[in-house]
């Protein structure tokens, strides 16, 4: 199958004479609400098709706020993977905003798919992404608003199946209870094999339960129902184990070996209202070579694959002709790793300046090359350049296995200023395992010493307005499934804060501070999401709680209520210092375990112990660090570079 | 050369602002590959210009966009191209080829037309059909405008040329200029006003039907459609 194959077939999408839609919200009810276009559909390249020609109705969910929703690329790939389909219609729903629910709430108004404006109970299947832990009381909100009851074990026959995916599904336990069934890992290999099990089940009135029974033997798919988790008394998982014979014990993630020759939008949708991501994204890669110790997705969309620069070339080009949009993003992990991105820059600088599109670069690493890229498709006067070192010191970023040195940094910044940047920002992490007061104070005095650089670099009578501006933003250490640090304690909220005071006052203390503008995230949430993210089964019952209590909307700060949350955990009888502050044994049995996310718990165990001794791992072009996923037989794995050295 | 463009804007896209529709305009150029021309600088964007305004909930059968293009096979090219690469709710309805000393469509706007009706249940307690006359005849029609600092007695008699009953609903044509716009639903609460009612609650549905300018003086208006100033047909 080529990429010219799965293109979408020409007039499937908003036909002329599709029928002039009835909206879900009355005239009353649009007016009154905040940004009414969130609600409407219609976009430009939204898929309409007629219910007739139709037999199957998928709703996607992303559970935030549509701006944010819009924005995910995920959703653009299996929406137009879906509607590729025959018989297939996939439509999008997003958590109404917090003014919309109360009048749906009120008026008993069901939630409603964009497309058809139709109630989402009436759907086959309700897909929902998981992209972060905050937004789980919005997957209640959403089944919620839609009539569907909260837990899977309520639901008969008439609801729709409920399926999560997307990252935060490789430790799905907290949610478990909400869902009939986890997709682990990418989408575009066994969607089509689960709605012919679907269509076959639907046909020979096997019932919901046979079908689960029967989708739960698909690779990659996990049916929380079949299977059962025992604990020890001191709360910590004793078995996991399937309920019946043929259900698999482990479920292996899927992934996408072919991804130059796969499931890809031509025709993006392109939004009325401005989001949070305006423009046009092209995945030049899944996967990242680096191995920080910190980062789940480094793990697990193992192994780096490259998408063809010429899968990337007529993409852009079909992507931009479809879209209209002024500006095209390169989206990966590390997109300074894609191996041909001097041929692809000089591609899309050429075709696009014509078009007077622009270029966002993003995940850059800082260095000769990507400046000289920057200067070409950037107004210097107007960006910031980004380095994000992660930890203060030398000592503590191989702790953390980030290979980027002082001396980088330093010589990137330099660079930077020569060519007429002014303004850096730097993102670090606090409350990283092993850190010392001496790796805090490092955040300073690396922050001083690039304004130093301006400094030296920069004659007085060339500095622009005289000054240059450093932002340096901390967020708090949260750890993870499936990264080295999944052993690791979490801080509590008061280490938290007083680590950002620490940084706060040694920035203070610097000659540069003048300079230096810090910016700290929030500490509630980050130990909330560390619960959240580490937690096992019994954590679904404080989540019913919170959300009972009206909890809502927890990514966004303005609605988080952290009292709703302290209150749930001591009505439920749970102790948030058992998911966040406890030493885990490096043979304790983690709620993810079941999971195969391609990398091995022994090299996760490995890289664990070598973070404490404080020494690094190459990254994976470099030398191979065994970490299991090679047996997957495809990208970085299968690449002829080790004699590179 | 400069093209003025008419569409319309109807059903659920009357929920989307005035900003969103240019930027849906600058994304539907491109699309329909119109060879539309930018301003130069480090950040150029293209040349276009809006006529009036519309508010969130209005529909239209009369907005105006110009939009300066380096080339064109056709006015009647332009429509198709763009129609083709537009979605339900907004309809171009023709182009025309601006003559070089015609002003840009927002300063051109004088007046706009527009249909109101009342929504079933919310119409005025009084016989609103059989005052309208008498109401529009009146020396001095006053209305309280919500100001930043609170609010201002206006009058807005001078900017109402035409109110009368068409069918079921009432047709006034006001002055849209930048300096002294009338909104429809003011001069309806002035209406009320007068007969000691008030507008319930998103009680209107209103329609622009079309967008003046003014080719006579200001002593002699001469209201013509924003695209009777250009040329059709024009090829180039």
């Amino acid at each position: 199958m080529t990429a010219q194959d799965k293109s979408c077939p020409e007039g499937m999408q908003g036909s002329p004479d599709a029928y002039q839609r009835k909206l879900a919200l009355s005239d009353d009810i649009l007016m009154k609400i905040e940004k009414p276009a969130r609600y409407i559909g219609g976009e430009v390249n939204a898929v309409m098709k007629k219910k007739s020609e139709v037999d199957m109705r998928i709703a996607m969910c992303f559970p935030d706020v549509y701006e944010i929703g819009m924005s995910h690329l995920g959703i653009q790939i299996l929406y137009d993977m879906f509607n590729r389909l025959d018989g297939v219609w996939c439509e999008r729903v997003y958590s109404p905003w917090v003014d919309l629910d109360a009048v749906m709430r009120k008026e008993k108004i069901p939630l409603f798919t964009l497309e058809s404006q139709e109630p989402v109970k009436n759907f086959d299947w309700l897909g929902i992404t998981l992209q972060y832990e905050m937004c789980y009381t919005n997957i209640l909100q959403i089944l919620d608003l839609s009539g569907i009851p909260l837990l899977a074990k309520d639901r008969g026959e008439a609801f729709p199946i409920v399926i999560g995916g997307g990252p935060c599904a490789y430790n799905p336990e907290p949610i478990a209870d909400f869902f009939d069934l986890f997709y682990i890992g990418e989408g575009e290999t066994q969607y089509e094999a689960l709605i012919s099990l679907y269509r076959k089940c639907r046909r020979d009135k096997l019932g919901k339960k046979e079908f689960l029974r029967r989708a739960a033997c698909i690779s990659g798919i996990y049916v929380p129902a079949f299977y059962e988790v025992s604990y020890h008394e001191d709360g910590t998982i004793a078995s996991f184990s399937p309920t019946e014979e043929k259900i698999p014990a482990v479920v292996v993630k899927e992934i996408e070996k072919e991804v130059s020759a796969t499931y890809y939008p031509k025709k993006p949708l392109v939004p009325f209202m401005r989001i949070t991501q305006d423009r046009v994204v092209l995945e030049i890669m899944r996967g990242c070579i680096r191995g920080c110790r910190f980062c789940q997705a480094g793990q697990i969309y193992r192994p780096v694959r490259e998408r063809s620069l010429e899968m990337l070339k007529e993409y852009a080009v079909a992507m931009l002709q479809n879209t209209g949009q002024e500006e095209i993003s390169l989206s990966s992990l590390s997109s300074s790793d894609y191996q041909k991105l001097p041929e692809l820059i000089d591609f899309l600088i050429a075709d696009c300046s014509k078009n007077h599109v622009n270029i966002s670069l993003p995940s850059l690493r800082i260095d000769a090359f990507s400046l000289d890229v920057m200067r070409k498709v950037q107004d210097i006067k107007k960006t910031s350049l980004t380095f994000a070192p992660e930890a203060g010191s030398q000592r503590l970023r191989n702790v953390i296995n980030k290979g980027l040195t002082e001396e980088d940094i330093l010589q990137g910044a330099a660079l930077a200023f020569e060519g007429g940047w002014t303004r850096v920002k730097l993102y670090f992490m606090l409350g990283l395992p092993t850190e010392t007061e001496e790796d805090i104070r490092g955040i300073a005095k690396l922050s001083n010493q690039i304004a130093a650089v301006f400094f030296e670099t920069v004659p007085k009578d060339k500095r622009i307005n005289g000054k240059v501006q450093i932002v340096t933003s901390t967020s708090f250490f949260v750890p993870k499934p499936f990264t080295p640090f999944q052993w690791a304690t979490q801080c509590t909220k008061e280490e938290y804060i007083e680590k950002a005071y620490l940084t706060r006052n040694a920035i203070k203390e610097q000659l540069n501070q003048k300079s230096i503008k810090y910016n700290w995230h929030e500490a509630d949430t980050s130990v909330l999401e560390g619960v959240l993210a580490r937690g096992d089964r019994r954590i679904a019952k404080v989540l019913l709680k919170v959300y009972e209590k009206g909890a809502i909307y927890d990514a966004w700060s303005e609605y988080f209520d952290n009292e709703k949350w302290l209150s749930a955990f001591s009505e439920c009888g749970l102790d948030i210092a058992f998911y966040t502050t406890r030493e885990r044994g490096l043979d304790e049995i983690f709620p993810w375990d079941f999971i195969d996310c391609g990398v091995s718990k022994e090299f996760l165990k490995r890289e664990w112990q070598k973070a404490q001794k404080e020494e690094i791992s190459d990254n994976c072009r470099k030398a191979c660090q065994g970490c299991g996923i090679s047996r997957f037989d495809c990208g970085v794995c299968v690449e002829e570079h080790f004699d590179e050295g | 050369m400069k093209i003025r463009i008419k569409f319309r804007k109807y059903g659920s896209l009357k929920y989307i602002g005035h900003l969103d529709v240019q930027r849906f305009f600058q994304k539907a150029v491109r699309r329909a590959g119109i060879d539309v021309a930018y301003t130069t600088g480090f950040s150029p964007h293209q040349i276009m210009s809006f006529a009036a305004p519309l508010g969130v909930g209005l529909e239209s059968n009369g907005e105006y966009m110009d939009v300066e293009v380096n080339s064109f096979t056709s006015c009647e090219d332009i429509v198709n191209r763009l129609n083709q690469a537009s979605v339900e709710g907004i309809e171009i309805l023709s182009a025309v080829v601006l003559p070089k000393e015609a002003g840009n469509a927002m300063a051109s706007v004088a007046a706009a037309g527009y249909s109101v009706r009342f929504r079933e249940g919310r119409e005025p307690a009084f016989d609103w059909r059989g005052q309208m006359a008498a109401f529009f005849a009146r020396e001095s029609i006053p209305f309280t405008k919500e100001t930043k600092r609170g609010t201002a007695e206006i009058n807005l008699k001078s900017g109402i040329f035409a109110f009368e009953l068409q069918g079921d609903s009432i047709y006034m044509l006001l002055n849209a200029s930048s300096a002294g716009n009338i909104k429809p639903q003011m001069v309806i609460e002035a209406f009320l006003a007068a007969y000691h009612d008030t507008l319930k609650e998103n009680a209107l549905m209103i329609t622009r039907e079309e967008t003046y300018t003014n080719i006579g003086t200001q002593e002699a208006p001469e209201l013509v459609p924003l695209a009777a100033v250009g040329l059709e047909n024009v090829y180039a």
